[in-house]
């Protein structure tokens, strides 16, 4: 029965849309799965597809939990400027790295919190709640570095953003091990279910005694402390703060990844891996763009088509017109 | 053929098949001009597929639906109701928050050059609902009615778009007995007016008391289609359930003798503006019915026992020790369950499991940290579904495809997976068909008998007297009376709501 | 710490204004300039160079931040006007609707200057405008690029600005002029970087898988220094060297890419001055003193700096201005 199941999960249109992606990517340049080991580490355009869509990835596992309480987080993007521009200034300050990044951490898990407030306590809209820290955050994080691009040279950072471990980048690590261990916390206790109940029926769930508000708290907080984390990786990326555009409408990107991960904006069913998986297919693409030589203009209608065509293939129609089709084929005889 | 005998509508050899199931097979269905024509059957027999077929909601895999004579083909409700059938849900489905003329008139407003005249609007607004026994402020918010009224906005409207075939789908259900005369009084100038009026019910009496014909489904078969004046009530429901009713509406009340220790005890609880103080206590192996019109604090008493609101002050003590309860997670702590009057909105979880609906509560009482496997959920689930015996094909299903009185029966297996000490249960009957209807009063004389707790409202008064040691009236938000042994008839109930309220007016 | 870093802006400006023209007659005038916001570093620069000018002339600046709306512009232009002042300068957030406020502004008698952007509006409503010429940059640059690879085959990859905006417009055609004339030397690869850092390292690895791991590309050209910087941690990571295996050319001239000539890993960058205001304020001087009417549009000089310009000089001079 598991074996059926794992077979069940491979066949999700999700996997089909990235092996089509990527084997698009393939046509477009047949060097795409070629993959070297230089200077201790794996090289190649797959692993910068991986790389690359790690901090997508890492705000998608946050923004799962979120969007299957029927919430959003708009907010995340502005929440890496800020843990970018926290550990940046202190670093460049002098502080310790440990300390900077627990800090920049911190932060986000402030930010989320507060977030949360707003959603659970005052009652406001989560779009219109999280709304007020995308357009405040940004203007916070250039209070931080003072408008400007904040260079640091700490190792650690550095790391974060562009170090390996066993070959692979620190940011893939990172996500997966992030990933990994959110989907044991929602698997392995109740939180899973008790976060779908809230999600399908906030009402219900408070007559059935779910603790409603400390489950918000709990996911608008883990959503902040995601964003921070992914706000470390890009800084130390390019080992700069850069408040203007360190996370620039990545907030999108990772809804995005969570609705083509199959988690509905209506809140209730979810799966984080298939939403890191929806990450993958969105900077698959991305890559698969850059290494097209297609003029920039192209850029946007080529991903929105695609996008456009994974989501219909994902409806609920296609599935039943999908549904039909084998179940004729079954029928038919010889 | 005369004219009175050509059916306005008609369904010949209605075939419906979803998956692997059949919903209907072979089903015929004619409605005359002038008739008020019932239809019935237990949930699952195959009555909303008809319906949704004749409104043009479902396509039919075979056979075809006849409009004066004619073969038609709906492709959406919209096009049916343009041709003459209108539709109003036991959920009315207009915008509460425009006004009962907006409504009334929606999508096909009088305009002048393009611009909706209000003054016309509210005029003509009044004008219909005149007709239909009805003198309310047409420009006030039409959620700011009861439901009665917003149903009988929904009639007219549905009336004034289509004029030929108006379907009820259970109109009555949340309505309480004024309510209902009112509502059939106007059924009655409807077919005066020559309309062919559908009416779907699980109220026997209301059939008898409204309707000429009956159409019986059961299983997606039709049954047979019957004049009511040739038929008795156990007759219907023979057809209906193909054997004779579990419970005799004739039950005697319960004897108060067998009464344990007080389980838990409400002193001083209340809220202002909703409910005035109570103090009442429930013994271990007692029910209590509590009685009283729509509105008369019924649901926020049980609501304050709850913890869903808050009380303004007063003790609460189960097992004689003294407990605070002003959130519903304290109540589940302290042993509470309450199947709440509004399923859909504040029981189910629709799209998940029957298994995680029914484990659901025990899990938020157990905490995050101690999570129930697999294995344990299914174990549970499989054992309250099988004692409540939930009809589901399995248990990993949606619950939201089980009928009403599945779902209800899954909401209550969700308490009783808890092991609760006291039960509350709000109108647990509710919209759902005579066989459950019969399977719950069952199961609230077992737990009784287990030794539980209860609060039971409703607004079935022979179900009250059927199951209850005591009942207690509530009027104007008030606990009016307890009535005791000889006291529990539906007469005497009767009288103790309706006593000092004509005074009032 | 504070000090040392006010010290440091002095010191910097007064490098840079050593080039401008000597004004004098402006010692208590009072001049209002509505600025953008502070949207990157370069913006900052233009305020802080701006406000030390106009401290060095002994003028009355009135600073008003915009935060990137152009209601809040209007507002603090018709501010300056009901408080009298000699002169405006304004860095326009858009390009239109400014008729009503500038006619106001012309009704006054109060000069308007327009500083790093042109708008849509008659010529008779404002002074001047200080801008730089974008095409020019990007020529510039490609005419570097000619000089410096001579007859050897060059393939340029190119990390181009936001799609659409008009520097990315105008430093493509430029840049694309500049090398028009060298047959050897073509553009293979052009992708947008977005303007950021993060964009643009991420664009260059792309390139660089995409050219056989960088060894047919012979030079990198970025419509900023900041995708510059980007692209030279994504070369480095592939294990080439910047600067040396692939030539590396901006436009821009902040403090990080001069660290990067220092460090041997940047060949070239254009300078677009912050320095809009001293170029406004001697016009202004001739103008309010003399009478002289100004020519409609006063170009910035597109100054090229290489390693041979004492990058670190000219870093340590910038560091300050708040880039």
């Amino acid at each position: 029965m598991r074996r059926s199941n794992l077979k069940a999960h491979l066949l999700r249109p999700q996997f089909a849309a990235l092996a089509a992606v990527l084997f698009i990517n393939w046509l477009l340049f047949p060097g795409f799965f070629a993959i070297t080991w230089q200077d201790g580490r794996f090289f190649g355009s797959v692993i910068d597809v991986l790389n690359r869509g790690a901090p997508v990835a890492i705000l998608a596992i946050g923004m799962t939990a979120v969007i299957a309480t029927r919430g959003v987080d708009l907010s995340v993007g502005a929440v890496m400027a800020i843990s970018g521009a926290v550990a940046a200034v202190m670093v460049s300050d002098g502080t310790p790295a440990v300390v900077a990044v627990a800090v920049a951490l911190s932060a986000g898990l402030v930010c989320g919190l507060w977030n949360g407030v707003l959603v659970t306590y005052l009652d406001i809209q989560p779009i219109i709640a999280t709304l007020v820290l995308m357009v405040a955050g940004r203007g916070l994080a250039q209070l931080v570095t003072e408008g400007s691009i904040v260079t640091f040279a700490d190792p650690l950072l550095i790391y974060i953003g562009t170090g390996s471990l066993l070959g692979l980048p620190m940011p893939v690590v990172i996500a997966a091990v992030l990933m990994l261990l959110a989907t044991l916390a929602v698997r392995r206790t109740a939180l899973g279910l008790l976060i779908e109940a809230v999600g399908v029926n906030r009402s219900a769930a408070r007559f059935a005694g779910i603790s409603s508000r400390l489950l918000l708290l709990l996911v608008y907080t883990f959503a902040g402390f995601c964003a921070a984390i992914s706000g470390l990786i890009v800084a130390g990326d390019i080992r700069g703060a850069d408040a203007n555009n360190a996370g620039l409408w990545m907030e999108l990107d990772a809804i995005l990844a969570v609705v083509i991960g199959g988690t509905s904006l209506l809140g209730g069913r979810f799966s984080i891996p298939m939403s890191v998986v929806g990450a993958l297919i969105i900077q698959a693409m991305n890559t698969g763009i850059l290494i097209s030589g297609f003029s920039p203009q192209f850029n946007l209608v080529v991903k929105s088509a695609v996008i456009i065509l994974i989501l219909v293939l994902q409806s609920p129609m296609a599935a039943q017109w999908i549904a039909r089709r084998t179940t004729a084929a079954e029928r038919t005889p010889r | 053929m005369t004219a009175g005998d050509t059916p306005v509508v008609e369904a010949r050899g209605i075939v419906k098949i979803f998956g692997q199931h059949r919903a209907l097979d072979g089903v015929d269905f004619a409605v005359r001009a002038g008739e008020v024509h019932a239809l019935l059957g237990e949930n699952g027999a195959g009555k909303s597929t008809l319906i949704k077929i004749l409104t043009g909601a479902y396509q039919p895999d075979g056979g075809e639906v006849l409009l004066n004579g004619a073969p038609v083909r709906f492709s959406d409700p919209l096009q049916a109701q343009g041709q003459g059938i209108g539709t109003v849900y036991q959920e009315v489905n207009l915008l509460p928050n425009r006004s009962v003329a907006e409504n009334l008139f929606l999508g096909h407003q009088p305009t002048r050059f393009g611009i909706v005249q209000r003054k016309v609007i509210a005029a003509q607004a009044r004008e219909l609902l005149a007709t239909y026994g009805l003198e309310i402020d047409v420009k006030a918010e039409l959620g700011s009615y009861s439901v009665a009224v917003q149903q009988i906005v929904a009639i007219a409207r549905a009336v004034e778009l289509s004029g030929k075939v108006l379907v009820l789908d259970e109109p009555t259900a949340s309505l309480d007995r004024n309510e209902v005369a009112k509502l059939f009084e106007v059924i009655g100038r409807l077919k005066a007016r020559g309309l062919a009026i559908i009416f779907i019910t699980h109220f026997l009496d209301q059939v008898f008391a409204v309707a000429d014909r009956v159409t019986i489904l059961r299983n997606g078969q039709l049954i047979g289609t019957r004049d009511l004046s040739a038929l008795t009530a156990t007759e219907v429901v023979r057809m209906m359930l193909g054997k004779d009713l579990a419970y005799d509406q004739r039950t005697l009340g319960v004897a108060e003798s067998v009464q344990g220790p007080v389980r838990v005890e409400f002193r001083g609880i209340g809220r202002a503006g909703r409910v005035a103080p109570f103090t009442l206590s429930l013994h271990e192996g007692e029910v209590v019915g509590v009685a009283g019109l729509l509105g008369s604090g019924r649901t926020e008493m049980a609501r304050l026992m709850f913890g869903v609101d808050a009380s303004d002050g007063g003790e609460v003590t189960v097992g004689g020790r003294s407990v605070t309860i002003r959130n519903p997670q304290q109540a589940v702590a302290a042993g509470f369950g309450f199947c709440p009057e509004d399923r859909k909105l504040d029981g189910i979880f629709g799209e998940l499991s029957v298994r995680e609906n029914i484990i659901i509560a025990l899990q938020a009482k157990l905490g995050w940290f101690r999570a129930l496997n697999r294995d344990e959920q299914n174990e549970v689930a499989g054992r309250y579904a099988e004692d409540l015996d939930i009809r589901a094909a399995n248990h990993d299903m949606p619950v939201k495809l089980l009928s009403g009185g599945n779902q209800q029966k899954v909401i209550l297996a969700r308490w009783l997976a808890i092991d609760p000490s006291f039960l509350i249960l709000d109108e647990p009957t509710r919209g759902i068909d005579v066989g459950a209807h019969a399977e719950i009063v069952r199961t609230i004389n077992r737990l009784r008998e287990e030794g539980l707790a209860l609060l039971v409202i409703s607004s079935e008064l022979d179900e009250v007297v059927a199951y209850s040691n005591r009942v207690v009236v509530m009027r104007d938000r008030e606990m009016v009376a307890e009535l005791r042994g000889e006291e529990i008839t539906p007469a005497v109930i009767v009288s103790a709501i309706a006593e000092n309220t004509g005074a009032k007016a | 710490m504070k000090i040392i870093k006010k010290l440091a802006l002095v010191a910097g400006i007064g490098a840079l204004l050593s080039t401008t023209a000597h004004a004098e007659g402006l010692t208590g005038k009072i001049i209002g300039f509505s600025q953008i916001g502070s949207e990157s570093g370069w913006r900052a620069a233009e305020t802080s160079v701006t406000k030390a000018e106009a401290e060095k002339l002994g003028i009355d600046l009135k600073f008003a931040d915009a935060q990137q709306k152009q209601e809040n512009q209007i507002k603090a232009i018709r501010g300056f006007i009901a408080q009298g002042v000699d002169a405006i300068l304004v860095a326009p957030v858009v390009a239109t609707g400014w008729e009503e406020v500038l006619t106001e502004a012309k009704e006054a008698n109060i000069p308007v200057v327009l500083l790093d952007r042109g708008i849509e509006a008659p010529e008779d409503l404002y002074l001047t405008s200080v801008a730089s010429d974008q095409v020019k940059e990007g020529r510039v640059a490609g005419e570097w690029l000619v000089g410096q690879v001579g007859d050897k085959e060059c393939k340029v990859v190119e990390l181009q600005g936001t799609v659409g905006s008009s520097p990315a417009i105008n430093r493509k055609q430029g840049f694309e002029e500049g090398i028009a004339g060298a047959a050897n030397v073509s553009i293979i690869r052009s992708q947008t970087g977005d303007f950021t850092r993060s964009k643009g390292k991420e664009v260059m690895e792309g390139f660089l898988k995409a050219e056989g791991g960088g060894a047919g590309i012979c030079a990198v050209y970025a419509h900023n220094d900041d995708m510059a910087v980007g692209a030279i941690q994504a070369i480095k990571d592939a294990g080439l060297k910047p600067g040396t295996d692939i030539l590396v050319v901006s436009i821009d001239a902040v403090p990080d890419i001069f660290a990067a000539m220092v460090a041997g890993e940047a060949n070239a960058t254009v300078e677009l001055t912050p320095n809009m205001a001293g170029p406004a304020f001697a016009a202004l001087d001739a103008y309010l003193n003399a009478g002289t009417v100004p020519e409609k549009f006063i170009i910035t000089e597109s100054k090229l700096y290489t390693p041979a310009d004492d990058p670190q000089g000219e870093y340590d001079r910038r560091k300050g201005l708040g880039y």
